[in-house]
């Protein structure tokens, strides 16, 4: 095992307690797109490409993406229920 | 459930769990060492047999390709589920509302983020192209690049235009995308149906190893689960910024 493979199982293992241990659902997103970062880091180490290049991406990108659009609909309905019951 | 009694179930349950892990991971061959055959056979036929480069994208379209036609509709079935369940409801009308939806797609899209969002517009679009295209030849192909292409769009509605990225990608392209890049790859099986007598089997030239155009039906598959992909993945992300920020205003109210 190189030491690039050891540094990139560490950071995974980091960054996955990382997510679990993140205060809210907001925070736990961004932190979850840097451990996706840290399995593409992986992949990579570890001589899978093509995997690494889907990992970025959803990781990074798609994933974070639909969890904070759903957190942001969560919260429209939290402030329309409030409103209703203020009437 | 006392707290005692849950800590006392959960030192059983992961002490039971700690011992099993212990002695099936003692059991494993050591680092690096490869038994499997699989891997060896493909690896020594690949390049010869199909042509292609990345043998990773000669298993998923070629060796193992029907595999793929069933991952593939398992996409389309699950982004067709999306649609279904955030479908407009009758008598609903879309008005997306005036704060959110013209110009300033939600609070917080600094300078800094448009104008880093503008710049990634034409590298992720270039680079999802090279990757869908180069499948056969370099890592990648058509889900990675698919994804890639789906990112594009994505930015302009980053760069804070919710309504233009509409403009960019309208719904019609988008579903259009995900159906034809669906069907265009059971397509490609059935050609091989056709022209070579087997479903999926390869029936185009295969060219030589390394040129844009080589591996038979690769680059053509790939190209099909790149269309179909980047479609998919835009649908959902359509369904679910509309969900987010286009009020609905129905019969009912609210």
């Amino acid at each position: 095992m190189t030491v690039l493979q050891i540094a990139a199982l560490a950071a995974v293992a980091i960054g996955g307690t990382a997510v679990v241990v993140a205060p809210n659902p907001l925070k736990q997103t961004l932190v979850l797109s840097v451990y996706g970062m840290s399995l593409t880091a992986l992949f990579f180490v570890f001589q899978a490409p093509d995997v690494a290049l889907s990992e970025i991406v959803i990781s990074t990108v798609g994933l974070p993406v639909m969890i904070l659009l759903a957190l942001r609909k969560v919260r429209q309905n939290e402030r329309q229920g409030e409103r209703e019951e203020e009437q | 459930m006392s707290r005692r009694a849950r800590l006392v179930m959960f030192g059983l349950a992961g002490a039971g769990f700690g011992v099993v892990l212990v002695l099936g991971l003692a059991g494993l061959p050591a680092f690096g060492d490869y038994k499997g055959v699989y891997g060896n056979v493909i690896n020594g036929i690949g390049v010869t047999e199909r042509r292609a480069t990345d043998l990773v994208t000669a298993l998923n379209f070629d060796f193992r390709a029907f595999d793929t036609l069933g991952e593939e509709f398992i996409l389309f079935t699950s982004v067709l589920g999306v649609v279904l369940i955030l479908r407009q409801m009758r008598g609903e009308q879309d008005r997306p509302s005036q704060r959110e939806a013209e110009e300033h797609s939600f609070a917080g899209a600094s300078a800094a983020l448009r104008a880093l969002s503008l710049v990634l517009i034409p590298m992720l679009l270039a680079l999802g192209v090279y990757v869908v295209v180069h499948g056969a030849l370099t890592p990648g192909g058509g889900f990675q690049g698919g994804v890639i292409l789906a990112a594009g769009p994505l930015a302009v509605f980053l760069a804070g235009r919710y309504l233009r990225m509409k403009t960019v990608a309208p719904t019609i392209v988008e579903e259009l995308g995900d159906a034809i890049g669906a069907a265009g790859y059971a397509l490609v099986g059935l050609g091989g149906l056709v022209f070579a007598g087997v479903f999926f089997k390869n029936f185009l030239p295969l060219g030589i190893p390394g040129h844009l155009l080589s591996a038979g039906q690769l680059p053509l598959a790939s190209i099909a689960v790149g269309l179909e992909v980047s479609g998919a993945f835009l649908v959902a992300f359509s369904e679910f910024l509309d969900q987010a920020l286009v009020v609905r205003s129905g019969p009912g109210g609210g």
